[in-house]
């Protein structure tokens, strides 16, 4: 059975904000499917002694102090945007409320 | 009828037929110096995108590391709430495109929240109601946007937008209630005295400014209705970012009303965000919500887990401040007021305001006395809180410490107050400049009793004789001479003892 749905990498596709044609649907269905049975085959030999691992670095508690330290100057962080205007970035008109 | 009738009416026939399910998530800024992932400033009102770097602004390369006063921040905040603290937990990224948020996602927490479990009990009429919170987790601010070219700056019709980021990555903790149900016509008022209740405990935890008119706390307000005796809740709406308490109580009273007329008519209630129009007094639909699994939540593999030490806890437990319930049953006794005159204060928002004043050196009676009577008045007349005047409760102290060493009588005192009111100085400063000080020289006012006993023979002639009531009229002349600077009582010895009749 198919790990993955043509039409959940339609909806995932449209999460992510990516143009994908029909042809490549079915592309990318067919890989991914592929890519999750391969990564599926680690929960077969991972036994309940060994939890879920989402950090490589066996660390805790790495915290900042609450300490002011200065960032971009404005002229910095705005030579890198598409456009800028009075002071900000300038992004093309958005179509509904927040998210 | 008046308004607010016809509301309560409403009310009570939407509950005739529906039980309300009430779900309230409070977003707290906290004050921290810096953001929450990185070491920019946040002072409010600064230049746009002046307080910016690589991290918060998502540039390639950054790498965020968590502000250690947001943590303990957040840790407090969930033991003001009885919460428990997780011994160990992740932040995650929760993924979706806006362009007030820079990095394409918003570092949260998912199912790990560091405070999970707790209450809260609320007063609302003199009832206690007890919210269950279901979490508390840490997370960032996003952006700000300006929209142009539209009508007064709104997103329709706009052709553009200008993005500040000096917001985005301020710290955040949200607060998430569980399912408040069982409230029924107090629906309204539940959901403000919760927020407001939130609002003053991080105000005492002083891990906020807790400026609701700054967006430093705002709500979130979901609403659902269900038949009378439905086990299952109904679909709700989330109204967003409400910013006031009075919108909070406005907002779930007109999703009540609205939902009920639609699944009345037979309808079904589209789960979707919502906005509340403060000028209308409406909300207004907007994204029809993406649901959980749609964020594609994962953890952030950026930031370590947080795995607060039990020591620190149990030491961040002991050093917890009074809080605003517990100082609230201690200073009524204190006061020696009644729970009824403690809820007058509480509505007039003047509880803050008396404290302050008695800690500044008044009597409890005198400073409830200015709060709830004279500053009220000018409160409703200028249609602003108690909080908003400019008089501070160390004018208000000095004041009553001027009519109480006999140097204002209370008349005096409520013109000194206008001029402080007036913005013309402290009360001292103001009785000075005006020159209204009561006239204590007993020489000055000697001569003025001699000339209104000398100006009135047959009036200090009945006195005299015994009419002791007639003293009145040489008074009254006595205080019209010292144009009301007078005290009255010491005009009164000072007439009887000339004339003889004390």
């Amino acid at each position: 059975m198919a790990a993955i749905s043509r039409e959940e990498v339609a909806h995932l596709a449209r999460l992510a904000r990516l143009a994908v044609t029909e042809d490549e649907l079915d592309t990318f269905a067919g890989q991914l499917d592929q890519i999750l049975h391969s990564v599926a085959r680690v929960g077969e030999v991972a036994a309940d002694d060994i939890p879920p691992t989402s950090h490589a670095v066996p660390l805790t508690n790495v915290m900042r102090p609450d300490e002011p330290r200065p960032g971009l100057s404005r002229e910095a962080a705005l030579a890198g945007a598409p456009a800028a205007e009075d002071h900000r970035f300038r992004v093309p008109r958005i179509l509904s409320e927040e998210g | 009828m008046s308004t607010a009738s016809t509301a309560t009416g409403e009310l009570a026939d939407v509950l005739s037929r529906y039980e309300v399910v009430l779900g309230l998530e409070v977003h707290v800024e906290l004050g921290t110096r810096t953001k929450m992932f990185c070491s920019c400033p946040t002072v409010f009102g600064a230049e746009p995108n002046t307080q910016i770097c690589p991290v918060c602004l998502g540039l390639p390369g950054a790498l965020p590391v968590v502000n250690a006063v947001g943590v303990e921040s957040a840790i407090r905040i969930g033991l003001a709430l009885d919460c428990s603290i997780a011994e160990w937990c992740r932040f995650a990224r929760k993924n979706y495109f806006y362009p007030d948020m820079p990095k394409n996602f918003q570092t949260s927490q998912y199912d790990e929240p560091i405070c999970f479990d707790g209450a809260l009990d609320v007063d609302v009429d003199g009832k206690t109601v007890r919210i269950g919170i279901e979490r508390a987790h840490m997370e960032e601010d996003t952006g700000k946007s300006t929209h142009v070219g539209g009508a007064t700056g709104r997103i329709h019709g706009a052709t553009h937008s200008l993005v500040d980021f000096n917001r985005a990555g301020i710290p955040l903790v949200e607060i998430v209630t569980k399912p408040i149900v069982g409230t029924g016509a107090d629906a309204p008022a539940v959901a403000r005295a919760y927020v407001a209740a939130i609002r003053d405990i991080v105000r005492a935890l002083g891990v906020s400014d807790a400026r609701m008119d700054q967006g430093s706390v705002r709500a979130d307000v979901n609403v659902s209705l269900m038949p009378i005796g439905a086990s299952e809740f109904g679909t709700r709406t989330e109204t967003k970012n409400v910013n006031s308490l009075r919108s909070v109580e406005r907002t779930v009273r007109y999703e009540m009303v609205r939902q009920a007329q639609i699944l009345d008519d037979g309808g079904v209630i589209v789960q979707e965000t919502r906005h509340f129009n403060e000028a209308t007094g409406e909300t207004v639909g907007g994204r029809t919500k993406e649901t959980a699994t749609d964020y594609r939540y994962f953890p952030e593999p950026d930031l370590v887990p947080v795995a607060p030490d039990p020591a620190w806890v149990a030491e961040l437990r002991a050093a917890l401040p009074e809080l605003p319930a517990a100082k609230r049953t201690r200073l009524r006794a204190e006061w020696g007021l009644s729970e009824l005159d403690m809820q007058a204060i509480d509505n007039a928002g003047a509880f803050e305001l008396i404290e302050a004043t008695v800690a500044a050196g008044a009597g409890p009676e005198s400073a409830r006395k200015w709060w709830l009577g004279e500053l009220s008045r000018h409160a409703n007349e200028a249609g602003v809180e108690l909080s908003e005047l400019s008089v501070t409760p160390a004018h208000v102290a000095e004041l009553q410490s001027l009519v109480d060493g006999g140097r204002l009588n209370d008349k005096l005192a409520r013109g000194v107050l206008a001029g402080v009111l007036a913005g013309e100085g402290t009360p001292t400063e103001v009785m000075t400049a005006r020159g209204v000080e009561v006239v204590s020289d007993t020489g000055a006012l000697t001569t003025a009793v001699d000339e209104a006993i000398a100006a009135n023979p047959d009036v200090a002639e009945k006195v005299r004789s015994g009419k002791v009531a007639a003293a009145g009229v040489l008074v009254g002349a006595v205080m019209k001479t010292t144009r009301g600077q007078a005290d009255a009582k010491t005009v009164r010895e000072l007439i009887l003892g000339r004339l003889g009749v004390q």
